[in-house]
């Protein structure tokens, strides 16, 4: 097989999943489009994630904070003007007397996190190990501080509300794909090869010249960037945000889809976000006490147990996530090969 | 930081609630340390250990102290011994980030247990009763010493120095200093691996329901949360202070934890809501320019060298 049939598979694999996840969101009920929808975004948030914790290796706690960057970024600017200075008297002016359509929000959304990517990570980026976690770790407590106080930028620790919920089954499922493509022309090209070669070996791939700092950092702004544009589609997709949304709960299931899945590669994140929400999904539906052919009716809560349980479990028995970390490739048949 | 606190403000009374703080943190420290040590893995769930140990108190407050706190010992080593062998074993040779994040879900999976038994009452929080009066105040020299900061300070210390002759003297103390050094050579020269990581693990244990009986005491509402922010800052201090070695470790912890305490009792609360923004710019700071820790020396083989 050719080196393009070859790469077209490895790309068609997670936007087929994402596509089929969008179709099925005409099928469904309204409370289950809601959940599809937020499945999608998740993918969105979950291969933004990927882009630098999967190509890099290094762990990251501080793209959340990205998300949370765009989703408030998008949102303020999204806000009705007649409305705006009513909800969130304390704006900057700049904020308070304007407001763009949707999807110029997004790319405001998109740029806000790039460019935050690029401030944190220039200092942050020459960090590995655990002091990099810890330093990422710090960077969403310092953004979730700002975002909860501030209240010329946001809404303070009250909940922003009345953004226009436009994020339907169209522009998550688009989304999503827009966020896949990006990842996996990154991952393909010369500066995502030199990342993911510092991933293996950091000592080797400095020896034949690779600036490590200069391809994390790369890496960490595309990340960025993808971010405050999941996070753009969350706020847009939820209708209102409060700080906690987009903290400590989100980026712990955001890895944990991630690792689920498997780290390594751009298929394993798509199918972490898609799985992991799937059995949410079911879950829920489950303590609902709708039930598939029979009725199980399980005490609320229950749902978050079960989830756990799942999570731990996959990931001690199948620590390299489902997918082993590798992309999807067909059988190849090749003559004196076992 | 704190160069802007004005040093009168700083009294008596501040110092003492300080360094109780300091020394429960310097407790947990040495829990996340010591396994950290043997396993290499920074368990995330360690907070969710005091808190099934501070549930067991709030459960059994109808119990006589001494009862409940041995349920809270017990349940908190069972806990503890079973993560053990169903998740970190299985883990032992995966790579941190896998592991760290299994520990999330635990913490996670945790949590959500805890929510579900204490919901059945339909209000969250339960009230370890028993235990408050630990909770009053002595005074010394015209400062309000609770008694539970006398026993803390004094369990802290006794703690410590136990570890230390056990760690110093003992051949399962040198086992496990050899482990932590390089597990591989250990093994390779007759340390067992899971006996050393049981013991580090149930010497974490026993450090947890400890951490819980002194935590439940100044905070006697149960939630499903406790402990989770102090298990997050006494991490942050761990690392800050240099994970690689246990002494270092618990000095970030204990360092942390007095700074905490030092920050709080001294700053207007007005004047506090940019505090965390500052405090982790700080460790920013502070990791940037010596990311194997503050009291590391040199350089560690944790930290890549590129």
């Amino acid at each position: 097989m050719s080196r393009h049939a070859r790469a077209l598979v490895q790309l068609a694999a997670p936007v087929l999943l994402v596509i089929l996840t969008g179709l099925a969101c005409g099928l469904a009920g309204r409370a289950t489009e809601i959940e599809i929808l937020s499945a999608l975004v998740s993918v969105s948030t979950v291969v933004a994630v990927y882009v630098f914790v999967g190509n890099s290796g290094v762990l990251s706690f501080g793209q959340i904070s990205f998300v949370a960057l765009g989703a408030f970024t998008s949102g303020v600017m999204t806000i009705p003007l007649d409305s705006k200075a009513g909800v969130l008297p304390q704006l900057f002016p700049i904020l308070r007397d304007h407001t763009i359509g949707n999807v110029p929000s997004l790319a405001l959304a998109a740029l806000v996190g790039g460019a935050a990517a690029l401030l944190v990570g220039i200092p942050l980026m020459r960090l590995s190990g655990l002091a990099a976690g810890i330093a990422t770790f710090a960077v969403l407590e310092i953004t979730h501080n700002l975002l909860r106080e501030w209240t010329a930028i946001g809404p303070g620790a009250t909940t922003l509300a009345l953004v226009p919920e436009t994020t339907d089954a169209l522009q998550a499922t688009l989304g999503a794909i827009g966020v896949i493509v990006a990842a996996f022309a990154y991952q393909g090209s010369r500066l995502g090869r030199k990342l993911r070669a510092t991933r293996e070996d950091p000592a080797a791939a400095a020896g034949v010249g690779i600036n490590v700092h200069r391809e994390r950092l790369w890496g960490f702004v595309l990340s960025g960037a993808l971010s405050g544009f999941a996070g753009g589609l969350l706020v847009h997709l939820l209708g209102s945000i409060t700080t906690e949304d987009v903290y400590l709960e989100l980026t712990f299931l955001t890895l944990a889809m991630l690792v689920v899945g498997g780290s390594t590669s751009l298929l394993g994140a798509v199918v972490g976000a898609l799985l992991v929400s799937g059995i949410d999904t079911l879950l829920s539906h489950a303590e609902d006490g709708i039930g598939i052919g029979f009725t199980v009716n399980l005490p609320s809560g229950t749902r978050l147990v079960a989830l756990g349980v799942l999570m731990a479990a996959m990931l001690v028995l199948r620590p390299t996530g489902v997918t082993g970390g590798r992309e999807l490739s067909l059988p190849t048949w090749r003559k004196g090969e076992a | 930081m704190s160069l802007a606190i004005p040093l009168a403000s700083i009294d008596a009374q501040t110092l003492v609630d300080a360094l109780g703080l300091g020394a429960v943190y310097a407790l947990m420290a040495v829990g996340i340390g010591l396994v950290f040590g043997v396993l290499r893995l920074v368990n995330f769930a360690y907070g969710q250990l005091v808190m099934a140990g501070a549930y067991t108190l709030a459960y059994t407050s109808d119990w006589p102290i001494v009862a409940s706190i041995v349920a809270c010992f017990a349940v908190v080593i069972m806990l503890s011994s079973l993560m053990e062998r169903l998740v970190f074993r299985p883990l032992r040779t995966q790579s941190p980030a896998v592991m760290l994040v299994t520990t999330f879900a635990l913490a996670f999976l945790l949590q959500n247990i805890a929510l579900l038994i204490d919901l059945r009452d339909n209000t969250i929080g339960e009230a370890a009763a028993s235990i408050a009066p630990l909770n009053r105040a002595i005074v010394i020299g015209g400062v309000d010493v609770r008694k539970i900061t006398i026993v803390t300070l004094i369990v802290a210390f006794c703690a410590l120095t136990a570890l230390a002759l056990l760690l110093g003297r003992t051949t399962i103390g040198l086992h496990m200093r050899a482990a932590a050094t390089d597990f591989r050579t250990a093994r390779m020269l007759g340390v067992r691996a899971d006996r050393v990581i049981s013991t580090a693990v149930l010497l974490s244990a026993l450090l947890a329901a400890t951490v819980a009986v002194i935590l439940t005491v100044q905070f006697p509402l149960v939630t499903p949360d406790f402990a989770l922010r102090d298990t997050i800052v006494v991490l942050v201090g761990v690392v800050v202070g240099g994970i690689d070695r246990l002494w270092t470790a618990t000095l970030g912890g204990f360092a942390i934890g007095f700074a905490s305490g030092i920050i709080n009792g001294a700053l207007p609360t007005e004047n506090t809501v940019y505090l965390p923004s500052v405090l982790f710019a700080l460790v920013i700071l502070v990791l940037l320019i010596r990311p194997a820790g503050l009291f590391a020396r040199g350089g560690s083989s944790l930290v890549e060298r590129v």
